[in-house]
């Protein structure tokens, strides 16, 4: 995109063993190797005192600092981990000559959500349904809204087993238009609601992601979306158990993320507790069968010494 | 906060103007008069950037004090969207850089700041672009070789209203065509606050050969200052309503 500004600048790529020096707080990053690549800016792995640590750069300046301003008030929330720690915020002159905006944040090693479900099983989808409710949760408590949420902005690390959000620049206070979105995600682009920031904006997006589990390639919306959508989560076996929960947040039933865990919590406790019945009626099944085949055995001895008399 | 209103021409165009006065003379005059001048171009699939009509399309924007892109037609909702925010966020920019200078001299710009202090200022801008009220004139250009992508336009259109309307500032778009019949634009859509009506408009829009989209910049200019009294006195009756609960 070509804005007004003196100066214009191409696309940065970085090379591994480049060495970013901070122009305001002069620390020195040396560049491993390019992490992933977004609207604003890349992402690169880096090393600064013998630590990892992960670097966002860009020349869009004004977009870095609104993400910045996020990550910094998420870090005022106590006692929470909704996004990335934030370690730096500098500029870097390149050798041309061109400035460059970049902030560092902690790495998050892990693996994507979408692969970590199918190596490990569909068994994991209510866990990580429950992990993200209640990181929304706290966001929504502190006048946030996460915005942007897809799969790409959530990794699962280990030990113990967590999904985290990576990407926080879609972040918007309460009340606001949605400041980042993807279509596949955004229920604007379904016509089932608007973009204002909202907690129920983010339940949508919920949503979305765990269809985009079971739909890697996404699909594209047609006339009439609830039916799709619904139609979408109805053919998916492992989100069978959950369906009526996920209708109710496409269609903006819950408020808060507060409410939908707690349907959520009920379904999986409720599932657990159908197993365990069924387990033990399994059981008085095969203690009536036993006694009926006794009977019958009894019945038949019966008959025959009767025979016999006879 | 009452903020001011922020106003703007978004064009969209497939190509290069071929009749009438010089458009990046016309977006020049527009800035004058205080209305930011975007541009976007869209390209069929297979179409390669032509470097002539970048080049006009860059230099439009340009003089227009507004921001540019080239987008094949499938990306144009993001696109337009993401046009129009960077705009009101430059202008907004450009405010608080005048601003800046006065107090700490000639040559301090934003990015002349610590990244503290940048982030400071540019909470204030972001506040300023969810508050401020936004004018927005699209000017669609029909002529016959975006006949094809008018469904696409209409599409981002309405898309640009959900997300605008998402904010807390007001909005109020109209959309004008051109060249238009035995006149540089036509009107399609008169001044109003959503753009969901449009559906039932676009279809009929009809193509002509020439492009004269300098003209076409200018006379969306007036239209501007066109609303009629009767009508804004009206709206701010309403929207006097709609405010109580602020």
């Amino acid at each position: 995109m070509k804005t007004n500004r003196a100066w214009k600048k191409q696309d940065i790529n970085l090379r591994p063993g480049l060495t970013i020096n901070g122009k305001w707080h002069h620390q020195r990053y040396i560049i491993k190797k390019k992490l992933g690549e977004g609207a604003v800016g890349a992402v690169y792995l880096c090393e600064v005192n013998g630590k990892l640590a992960a670097l966002k750069i860009s020349d869009k300046g004004t977009s870095m600092t609104v993400e910045v301003n996020v990550l910094k008030s998420l870090q005022k929330v106590q006692g929470s981990r909704l996004g990335p720690y934030l370690l730096d915020v500098d500029d870097w002159v390149s050798p041309y000559g061109h400035m460059y905006s970049f902030y560092v944040m902690e790495y998050l090693k892990g693996e994507e959500m979408s692969r970590f479900i199918q190596n490990n099983g569909s068994a994991w989808v209510g866990v990580f349904m429950l992990q993200l409710l209640e990181d929304l949760g706290r966001f929504h408590q502190s006048g946030w809204i996460f915005g942007d949420l897809k799969l790409d902005n959530l990794i699962v690390v280990s030990s113990p087993t967590r999904v985290r959000f990576i990407d926080v620049g879609g972040t918007t206070q309460i009340g606001r238009a949605i400041k980042e979105y993807t279509e596949f995600y955004d229920r604007g682009y379904w016509g089932m609601g608007t973009r204002r920031a909202e907690p129920s904006y983010d339940l949508f997006a919920f949503v979305m992601v765990f269809i985009n589990v079971f739909y890697p390639k996404r699909f594209e919306r047609g006339g009439q979306s609830e039916r799709i959508l619904f139609k979408r989560i109805d053919d998916v076996k492992a989100l069978i158990p959950y369906r009526q929960v996920l209708k109710n947040a496409l269609t903006g039933k819950y408020l808060s993320s507060a409410e939908m865990k707690q349907e959520i919590t009920n379904i999986l406790y409720s599932t657990q507790k159908r197993r365990s019945v069924r387990a033990s009626a399994k059981e008085d099944a095969h203690a009536q069968f036993l006694m009926e085949a006794g009977g019958v055995t009894i019945v038949a001895i019966g008959y025959y010494l009767f025979s016999l008399l006879l | 906060m009452r903020s001011g209103t922020l106003k703007q021409i978004l064009l969209l165009t497939d190509g290069c103007s071929n009749r009438g006065e010089d458009p990046s003379v016309t977006a020049a005059l527009a800035y004058q008069q205080g209305i930011t001048v975007n541009v976007i171009g869209i390209l069929d699939d297979d179409q390669t950037e032509e470097s002539a009509e970048l080049k006009e399309i860059e230099e439009i924007s340009l003089s227009g004090g507004g921001v540019s892109q080239i987008v094949y037609s499938e990306s144009l909702s993001q696109t337009v969207q993401m046009v129009t925010k960077q705009a009101m966020t430059q202008t907004l920019q450009g405010f608080v850089n005048k601003e800046l200078k006065q107090i700490l001299g000639s040559n301090q710009t934003l990015e002349d700041l610590d990244p503290e202090k940048r982030g400071e200022i540019m909470e204030v801008v972001e506040d300023l672009g969810e508050t401020s009220d936004l004018e927005v004139l699209v000017l669609v250009d029909t002529s016959a070789s975006m006949h094809d992508k008018l469904q696409t336009v209409k599409e981002s259109l309405i898309d640009l209203s959900i997300s605008l309307n998402s904010r807390i500032g007001r909005n109020r778009f109209a959309i004008y065509s051109f060249p238009g019949k035995r006149k540089d634009i036509q009107k399609v859509f008169d001044w109003s606050p959503k753009l969901d009506a449009i559906s039932t408009i676009f279809p009929k829009l009809t193509s002509g050969g020439i492009t004269p989209t300098g003209p076409a910049i200018r006379e969306a200019m007036y239209q501007f200052g066109k609303k009629s009294l009767l009508r804004s006195l009206k709206h701010e009756d309403k929207s006097g309503l709609e405010e109580t609960g602020y």
